[in-house]
């Protein structure tokens, strides 16, 4: 097994920024919050932005508000000198601040209490992607830190976290929006006619369908789009300059599953495409066992030899747990295997299933660990 | 005997990746044996249907997928909400030009997308209109429809369609549309299933999700604990196992009654084995305590290893048949 790694701890000593991405469930957080950890106690002054964040882990860390302010972690070792903040993202306040922060106040109250408003800062799909990323670009200009470590929304695709907020920002740039605003500017002459007809169809419907004080409330929404959203796109574009600048690194998070890993080879290449610096893949939650040279076949056949003999049930139950874990080990040995070999440049680290959730400071320090170090639990020597 | 025998509308819903689509279709599957037609509908827009019973993309329309044991069918339709906003305007204001016209400008998408609530009344709106359709109106009579839902943190204010379009329609035609679809969605013909599995974040989710549902007046129906393991230690070894004690010398003399030489490395490695899988299992011992005390019913369906194929399915109707959900 000379499998490539990547040497986590170059990693935490010197990036300021590096992206957790992955598809749902697969240990984003975990991964962050334990590299955030490692990072600190290493001696940096770090800052973890977590996005819903298992509950007991959020207590551990001390993160008990959702009020989108980094607050320090205490209990960490800091004998090298560093520190750990943490924060859970509150998409909502997020957006509201940006709302606050560009307009007057009672035009902000206005705003805020739009319907339309409402709807998208706390629904739209790609909003929590864009209010990560807005978020990261504020923690990076306060200049408090010396490494940010994001997690990124559980989302079906890893690659959503790179989408979505373009896809906010087109959305909000886009036709519609053009020309609800100012039909005038919406483009070449033979288009502006189908559109004025457009916009007073479009009207005419709402009206119809959902009454006058939704249109009012509509044109509320768009004037502001305009005020004070102008370049929604431009400021999607910017934050993923930060992305692309040297000092950020992904982290790509997989388990040895096929939907997990086929969104980790995705994200892989297209990062690849996008000259975004990826550091290397975390699988996590690999199975092993320190007993593969006693085969599935011969510990079932002995269980059974047992069974019939009526004698040693506690030894037979122990050889069919043994045979379900070298089983599933094997399965997540081949499937790593098979990863590593259609990306051989890309670094793998690979993390242990532990044997229960991972839900406080020491259980973080372990993934730690087993991330600089490999799997602490003997080595996985995979039969078959 | 059925526990939901009144319920016309199954919502099915769960922590993402518990296996929702899965049970939906099994359910679907289930509710239709003996003879039965079943409507299985999505809402998410992402072929899950198709995906599982291994058909081409669904069009909007409802399209047999699948048939059940002793002759009923499931139908499958993936509803999306552009499709059922246009089939809306042309239904009830005749407005199939202005339609089209409004699809082309973007409004369309625009209205779907942002209109607080318009989004989730037309979604729900439609699977309303499959499940109370009366032998006189358009369209295939139901004895039931299944949804394929949004996952448990968005699932209340998926089906709570009234407030959110309260904010922005008083009165007027979707308002009244959404009443509608609320006093379906509140009354004893609905239920709302939640798929959890015996881990910490989807049980607390289901916990959550049945605290907020019930907040908001909509009726729970059953938890579907998914991809339950058997246990393989027998119930008294569990908690020396899990304590790191189990009696290795016991462990020695049957690997050798088993003609297994008992090496102390083994034997030390299987012991460690033991204690990681009853740890697991008594933390699913606690995630049931929990599940149990949210006072519903509850049935559990195995991991099964061909949960992708027809065969699988109807395996897992079937044992949702015998835990007498259905
Ligand atoms: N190596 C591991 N061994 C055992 N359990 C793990 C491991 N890594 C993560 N977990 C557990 O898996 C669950 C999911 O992890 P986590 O919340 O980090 O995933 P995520 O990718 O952030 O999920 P989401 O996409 O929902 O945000 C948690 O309960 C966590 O404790
Ligand atoms: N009882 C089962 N035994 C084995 N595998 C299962 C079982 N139920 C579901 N699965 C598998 O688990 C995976 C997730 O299932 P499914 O797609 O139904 O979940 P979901 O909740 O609909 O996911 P999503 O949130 O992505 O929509 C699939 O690969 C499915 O085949
Ligand atoms: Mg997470
Ligand atoms: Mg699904």
């Amino acid at each position: 097994m000379a499998a490539k790694a990547f040497d986590v701890d170059a990693l935490l000593d010197s990036a300021q920024i590096i992206v957790c991405c992955g598809a749902g469930g697969v240990g984003k957080t975990t991964t962050a919050a334990a590299l955030a950890l490692r990072g600190a106690e290493r001696g940096r002054k770090v800052c973890v932005l977590t996005i819903d964040p298992a509950r007991r882990l959020a207590q551990s860390m001390g993160l008990t508000e959702l009020d989108n302010t980094p607050r320090a972690v205490a209990e960490i070792d800091t004998s090298a000198g560093g520190s750990l903040d943490a924060m859970m993202l509150d998409m909502k306040r997020t957006f509201d601040e940006i709302v606050e922060t560009h307009s007057d106040p009672d035009r902000a109250k206005a705003i805020l209490s739009n319907p339309f408003y409402v709807s998208l800062s706390s629904s739209f799909a790609g909003t929590q992607e864009y209010m990560a990323m807005e978020k990261l670009g504020q923690l990076k200009a306060a200049s408090n830190w010396d490494l940010i470590v994001v997690d990124t929304p559980p989302s079906r695709s890893a690659l959503d976290f790179l989408d979505a907020p373009q896809r906010l920002g087109r959305f909000l740039d886009g036709r519609m929006i053009r020309m609800l605003t100012a039909p005038a500017r919406a483009g070449g002459r033979a288009y502006l006619k189908v559109f004025t007809i457009g916009v007073k169809v479009f009207t005419d419907v709402l009206n119809k369908v959902l009454g006058g004080q939704a249109l009012k409330d509509l044109s509320l929404f768009v004037a502001s789009l305009e005020t004070m959203f102008g370049g929604f796109r431009e400021r999607a574009d910017e934050t993923y300059k930060l992305l692309k600048e040297g000092g950020t690194s992904f982290i790509v998070v997989a388990v040895p599953e096929r939907d997990a890993l086929r969104e980790a080879a995705y994200f892989v290449e297209r990062l690849e495409t996008e000259h975004m610096p990826l550091a290397g893949v975390v699988l996590n939650r690999v199975h092993s066992s320190a007993a593969s040279n006693l085969s599935v076949e011969k510990s079932l056949a002995a269980a059974e030899a047992l069974d019939e003999s009526g004698e040693e049930p506690l030894t037979a139950a122990v050889l069919r747990v043994h045979a379900d874990r070298l089983a599933v080990a094997g399965r997540d040995g081949r499937r790593a295997a098979q990863f590593r070999s259609a990306h051989p440049r890309v670094g793998v680290v690979e993390v242990a299933a532990q044997s229960s959730d991972v839900h406080d400071l020491e259980g973080l320090r372990e993934i730690g660990s087993e991330l600089s170090n490999g799997p602490s639990a003997s080595a996985p020597k995979i039969a078959g | 005997m059925s526990d939901f025998p009144a319920v016309k509308l199954h919502v099915v819903s769960g922590k993402g990746g518990t296996g929702k689509t899965t049970v939906a279709a099994s359910l679907a599957l289930a509710l239709a044996a003996g003879g039965r037609q079943v409507l299985l509908t999505e809402v998410e827009g992402r072929q899950g249907i198709a995906q599982l019973f291994d058909t081409p993309p669904l069009p909007y329309e409802e399209r047999r997928v699948a048939s059940a044991r002793g002759g009923g069918e499931v139908y499958a339709l993936a509803i999306d909400p552009e499709q059922a906003l246009l089939e809306y305007l042309e239904q009830f204001y005749n407005l199939r030009r202005a339609g089209s016209m409004l699809k082309k400008i973007g409004a369309i998408d625009f209205a779907t997308t942002i209109a607080p609530g318009v989004r989730d009344v037309l979604l729900t709106g439609k699977v309303m209109e499959a499940a109370t359709r009366e032998r006189r109106g358009g369209g295939r009579l139901y004895d039931a429809v299944v949804m394929d839902a949004p996952p448990t943190g968005r699932i209340a204010r998926f089906l709570n369609v009234n407030s959110e379009v309260a904010a922005l329609a008083r009165m007027g035609p979707v308002r009244n549309q959404a009443d509608s679809v609320m006093k379906l969605l509140r009354s004893n013909k609905t239920a709302v299933h939640l798929v959890t599995v015996l881990e910490e974040m989807p049980v607390q989710e289901t916990a959550d999700g049945v605290a907020e549902l019930r907040g908001t007046d909509l009726p729970v129906g059953a938890v579907i604990v998914n991809m339950v393991r058997d246990p393989l230690l027998p119930d008294a070894d569990v908690a020396s196992a899990a304590a790191g004690q189990l009696d290795t010398a016991e462990l020695g003399r049957g690997l050798k009654a088993a003609g297994i030489e008992p090496d102390p490395a083994i034997v030390s490695a299987l012991a460690a084995e033991a204690t990681d899988h009853a740890g697991r299992v008594r933390l699913e011992q606690q995630e049931r305590t929990v599940l149990h005390d949210l006072d519903r019913p509850t049935y559990e369906l195995p991991l099964i290893p061909d949960a992708t194929d027809l065969a699988g399915l109807y395996d897992l109707a079937e044992r949702l048949q015998t835990a007498g959900m259905v």
